[in-house]
């Protein structure tokens, strides 16, 4: 036990002692929770919008306040002719322009219908999509409240629903996804870059000639990039609480949990490579191709796998992150608990175990 | 438990890779205290004969004993009792002086009372005692080399395996690291070493040179230039290693 803690030790000097790695370890997953996070966000928030309100009433004017007291829009009001709205558009600083009729009010009370405009910029359709999405809810939110009192109900139009995550959360997919994908790189390609730089120094022979024993080597190798892996789950789940507003619905010991269980997956791989590789470079490179470029494909992350045609759907199910991300993504979005993903995190641990066997049998033939 | 004061027997020792054979049965002893020295050009199958005396490799057929116990069978405690030096420079880069001697230390077992008086008496006999604090990597080459072999005997083993342990290393150095080889010998570690520089054959006590697989010759120095009428180890080394069939 001694000799195995003063094993561990040195690795966690090798790793404080190496800027790049540490950048790596830590750096990495601050910012990619941060730009998926806030650069690639596809959620709207204090877009410009611009009301023209030839109506300038009651019912404008209480609108008007809903919707410029969401967090999602800042609203400047001018009168403008059609025209110049256009004109306005070509800035690109507006996201959106809402006009109200000159008889806003007046139709509501008389017909029980009126119309808003929404023009939005469509060169990005998504955020378009977004506004108009979110312009028509606030709407829609007003009418269900001033109909509350009403006989004969108002009807505003657009009318378009949302059925699916209401606030349109950017960060509900991302977090899980960088989280998969920062697990990936720290256990899988610092592990194996680790152990390969044993032997390409040389120190690999003097450790195999001493006494302690080559399994608890590559234990000791491990162990370290566990630890950490850990502490990047926490500043991930930190960042996505804290700064993303992105709660941890589940129970937080089981997502600390199956993280674990996915490291140790991870560390698995890297042993793995590591004792088929020889250089660091070749190392890094499989870890990357083989790793990483599997996890943005086929874990869902960045394309929804329903959509993929038959035959990635089914490779998609070997890539051990797709199992990780869907946990993960179960535990903190929709709270679900173990007996929910029994079955998942049984596939799971059927590949760590496997892996795990196969990397320690063909170390052990190395070593012949 | 040692018979007399042989602490390496090996007896007929072959290790094979399919149809070729790596090392032929090898047979020799190497006693307490000696400086023996394991000459042959590449490929002639020196590093496979350390690594199965080293317990990293299981021989073919044959026996050998180190230190008194069973290559086969007892590779743990074969271990326990040597301590090995490779050619490529086998500390870490980027741990200090003293760190370095506290993980070796570690992994072999040695009290924390006894890392520190071991160090505290290494860095004085090196002169390192200002270096303690410094990373590996910064040191010269040479003293790199010393601190690695003194790192290799830090447990005090039996037999210490040097393999090719001073190339790329100025003369002078070199001369000091065999002053330490020496010393080690003296204090009855025996020392098993790889070279490729004649003269360091020379400061042996005993040179066996191989030749494709086969040791061919086993003598002191001085009787193995008589007996090939050469004036150098040089010589000696040249006459039998032209006929090798295979190298690199």
């Amino acid at each position: 036990m001694k000799q195995f803690l003063a094993f561990v030790r040195k690795e966690f000097y090798h790793v404080l002692r190496d800027r790049r790695t540490l950048l790596i370890l830590f750096g990495m997953p601050i910012a990619q929770i941060l730009i998926f996070g806030f650069a690639l966000t596809n959620e709207v928030k204090d877009s410009e919008i611009l009301v023209v309100d030839y109506a300038k009433d009651n019912a404008s004017q209480e609108l008007l306040t809903k919707i410029g007291s969401s967090r999602y829009f800042n609203i400047r009001q001018a009168a403008l002719s059609h025209k110049e709205i256009l004109k306005t558009f070509q800035k690109g600083k507006i996201k959106a322009v809402v006009v109200f009729p000159a008889n806003f009010n007046e139709d509501l009370l008389h017909h029980n219908k009126a119309q808003v405009q929404i023009i939005t910029d469509a060169s990005d359709v998504n955020t378009a999509n977004m506004v108009t999405n979110y312009l028509s809810s606030i709407i829609m939110d007003y009418q269900n409240q001033v109909n509350q009192n009403l006989e004969i109900p108002y009807r505003i139009t657009p009318e378009v629903r949302m059925l699916y995550n209401p606030q349109l959360k950017g960060a509900h997919g991302f977090v899980p996804g960088v989280m998969a994908l920062v697990l990936l790189l720290v256990s899988v390609m610092m592990t194996a870059i680790s152990i390969v730089r044993e032997k390409e120094t040389g120190t690999m022979e003097i450790l195999l000639v001493s006494p302690f024993k080559p399994v608890l080597v590559i234990f000791a190798k491990a162990f370290p990039y566990l630890a950490l892996s850990l502490v990047n789950v926490t500043a991930i789940l930190l960042l996505s609480v804290f700064v993303l507003d992105l709660p941890v619905k589940g129970s937080v010991a089981l997502l600390f949990a199956e993280s674990t269980l996915f490291i140790i997956t991870c560390l698995a791989l890297g042993i793995f490579i590591s004792i088929k590789t020889s250089s660091q470079q070749i190392a890094m490179l499989i870890s990357l191709m083989g790793m990483l470029l599997p996890t943005m494909m086929f874990s869902g992350f960045l394309f929804p796998i329903e959509n993929m045609p038959l035959p990635l759907q089914v490779i998609s199910n070997i890539v051990p992150s797709k199992w990780f991300y869907i946990i993960v993504k179960s535990i903190m979005i929709k709270g679900l608990g173990l007996g929910a993903l029994w079955k998942e995190t049984l596939i799971l641990f059927g590949m760590t175990v496997f892996l795990l066997l196969v990397s320690l049998k063909s170390f052990k033939i190395r070593l012949q | 438990m040692m018979q007399d004061d042989k602490v390496i027997v090996c007896d007929k020792l072959t290790k094979r890779f399919g149809d070729f054979i790596a090392t032929n049965e090898i047979t020799f002893d190497v006693h307490r205290g000696e400086i023996f020295g394991f000459l042959g050009a590449n490929g002639a199958g020196k590093t496979t004969a350390m690594r199965m005396l080293c317990g990293l490799s299981a021989p073919s057929s044959g026996k050998a004993t180190i230190a008194g116990y069973d290559v086969y069978t007892q590779t743990e405690q074969i271990k326990k009792n040597i301590g090995y030096m490779s050619q490529k420079f086998s500390l870490y880069e980027n741990l200090t002086v003293l760190e370095n001697i506290e993980f070796f230390g570690g992994i072999y077992g040695l009290s924390d009372e006894r890392i520190k008086s071991k160090t505290e008496e290494l860095l004085q006999r090196l002169g390192l005692k200002g270096e303690a604090n410094k990373l590996v990597g910064s040191l010269p080459l040479g003293w790199k080399q010393k601190l690695s072999f003194s790192v290799a005997v830090l447990h005090e083993p039996k037999i210490v395996f040097l393999d090719e342990p001073t190339g790329g290393v100025d003369p002078v150095t070199r001369r000091q690291f065999w002053d330490m080889i020496y010393e080690a010998a003296d204090s009855g570690i025996t020392v098993f070493v790889t070279t490729h520089y004649m003269d360091e054959a020379e400061y042996c006590n005993r040179i066996s040179i191989m030749v494709d697989g086969k040791m061919e010759v086993l003598d002191t120095p001085t009787n193995l230039k008589h007996s090939f009428h050469a004036r150098s180890m040089d010589e000696v080394f040249y006459q039998l290693a032209r006929g090798a069939k295979r190298g690199d």
